[in-house]
């Protein structure tokens, strides 16, 4: 009995947890399905609209390049997660595994990497970034650019794949070296397919870092056509200014996506065996 | 293997931290004691000017008042709720994987649509209003509202990290051996002394780490006060973080938004020492 207790209240407990965590999706759900005949004011508020409708969907569609947001986060997302594995590991590997002069400078030099936030520094990182033509009025490709470099590498993709390649045994390079594979083979062909776990699991955390980054695209960015989700969906605000009907499909759509990518890659996130891959 | 190998493998990254984090830094600065006031292309010499000036700035009180209260506020809900939950979870239930997608959901979702989800629940003739003015209060000026609007841009940075804290802490109590708990049971420990005696004192240091992960996290908000007020009204949700961005990009101060940043540099580096030095020491095996 007193564990039938337990049970039932630690399942209230989570429902009502669970039902907080998603309710403003579901109210914002709610409000993008109704029609313009009915008041999202109404007092008592309806959650399940009267008649159901995809107007505000077909509009907010057709009045914003949703499809280009989308593609401009997939391009900038997938640069940087690609910049990240190889940048990461590459550094990664002669932290692990050689000895060298300035071997602990290196180190403790990235370590404060990881003390620096991007918000302290971002003004000179813009300045730079202006410098460097990495802008998208030059064209559209220095914009991308523009986008990625700055998380190009982290100090936290550098520790995780070091800590991964220290998991490795010495003997497997060593075999390599003497089957007369140099450092770069060594490396390419025999640590990495050995450490695709923890790839994965700096893609699947980097991907999400890049998806969801909001600041630094909403400073250098000066075209919409380069908008990535975060930033377009920000400036549905400005463009239906009270019509809380198309910010709510607008938004609703633009999280699609990353949901999709959520429950398809959800053991990463959720099976609480990537206690190393947290995020600082 | 060539003296040169291990440095080419470390060029790549070494040059782009060089430019997009070491370069920036020491720029930060340098910045900090130039003067851009006159014009952003001439930069003159300033000394301590833009620090004075900055403690001569009551906003600047107000930030640093605003973003204490954010730490205060959020960091003690974030270290206890996902762990209770996380304690909850840590148990033989059904629907157990639903639940922690639920309750994860929050955290992958884009911080501008959690923003946006809430500034309508926050509306002024909103749902959240029509809950309290249907139990008999006033209804609540949540982002409009000099006192309101503070506590209401917080509510959404704890909603969005709950599941996050809580699957850190998860990972933690796999590691609290069962037979601890079947002890306790057997003594017949409730609820309470069970987690007091048993699951607290073990996972100390990720209750710690938690700690020192959300203070640093609740330092640098800005999304959801871009989003949702603007830092207003009457400055009274601004955080470092966006009054920097204000002084940088809107008023093109840099000199004094440089200023401001080598403070909100110093207090992240506090908390990331200790961070580094006490709780992670395994991460980075130092």
């Amino acid at each position: 009995m007193k564990n039938f207790i337990s049970k039932f209240s630690s399942h209230l407990i989570l429902i009502l947890i669970s039902i907080l965590s998603i309710f403003p999706f579901i109210w914002l759900i709610s409000t993008s399905l109704k029609g313009a005949g009915e008041n999202i004011f109404a007092y008592p508020p309806v959650l399940i609209p009267k008649d159901i409708t995809f107007d505000n969907y077909i509009g907010v569609w057709k009045r914003v390049n949703l499809l280009g947001y989308f593609l401009n986060s997939t391009i900038v997302a997938a640069g940087t997660v690609l910049l990240n594995l190889i940048l990461s590991s590459l550094a990664a590997y002669p932290l692990a595994r050689m000895e060298f002069r300035g071997k602990k400078i290196t180190f403790f030099a990235i370590l404060a990497t990881i003390m620096i936030p991007f918000q302290a520094i971002m003004l000179p990182v813009y300045l730079i970034t202006i410098k460097l033509h990495l802008i998208d009025s030059v064209n559209n490709i220095a914009g991308y650019t523009g986008l990625i470099m700055p998380f190009a590498v982290s100090a936290f993709g550098i520790f995780l794949m070091r800590q991964a390649f220290l998991g490795i045994p010495k003997e497997m390079e060593e075999a390599a070296i003497i089957d007369g594979c140099n450092a770069f083979q060594v490396f390419w062909r025999v640590l990495l397919p050995m450490v695709k776990p923890s790839l994965a699991v700096l893609a699947i955390f980097t991907f999400i870092g890049s998806w969801g980054e909001f600041l630094w695209p909403s400073i250098v960015l000066t075209k919409e056509s380069l908008y990535t989700l975060p930033v377009g969906v920000n400036n549905l605000q400005g463009m239906f200014s009270a019509n809380w009907r198309y910010i709510a499909a607008g938004s609703i759509i633009s999280i699609i996506p990353i949901i999709v990518f959520f429950l398809a890659m959800q053991r990463y996130f959720i099976s609480g065996e990537n206690e190393g891959a947290v995020k600082g | 293997m060539q003296k040169s190998t291990p440095y080419l493998f470390l060029l790549p990254a070494g040059i782009v931290l060089i430019i997009f984090f070491f370069i920036p830094f020491f720029h930060t600065i340098i910045l900090s004691f130039q003067d851009y006031s006159n014009s952003i292309y001439h930069a003159s010499f300033a000394g301590l000017e833009n620090y004075v000036e900055l403690l001569k700035n009551p906003i600047f009180y107000k930030v640093l008042l605003n973003t204490f209260i954010y730490l205060i506020v959020a960091v003690p809900i974030l270290a206890i709720v996902p762990l209770f939950l996380a304690i909850l979870l840590n148990q033989k239930l059904r629907g157990i994987t639903l639940y922690k997608i639920l309750i994860y959901l929050p955290v992958i979702v884009s911080i501008v649509v959690a923003a946006i989800a809430f500034k309508w629940l926050y509306a002024d003739q909103g749902i959240l209003n029509y809950l309290v003015t249907s139990i008999g209060l006033n209804s609540i000026g949540w982002l409009t509202d000099p006192k309101w609007a503070l506590y209401s841009v917080i509510i959404v940075t704890i909603w969005k990290g709950i599941g996050y804290y809580m699957m850190i802490y998860l990972a933690a109590l796999m590691s609290v051996p069962k037979e601890l708990y079947e002890a306790c049971d057997i003594d017949g420990a409730n609820f309470l002394t069970k987690h007091l005696t048993v699951t607290i004192p073990h996972i100390m240091p990720t209750i710690a780490l938690v700690v020192t992960i959300s203070s640093i996290s609740a330092m640098k908000v800005f999304a959801e006060i871009y989003v949702m007020t603007k830092g207003g009204p009457l400055d009274s949700s601004k955080t470092i973080v966006y009054y920097i961005y204000e002084r940088a990009f809107e008023n093109l101060d840099l000199g004094y938004a440089s200023a401001m940043a080598v403070v909100l540099l110093l207090i992240v580096m506090v908390f990331s020492l200790i961070n580094i030095f006490c709780f992670e020491r395994n991460k980075y095996q130092l």
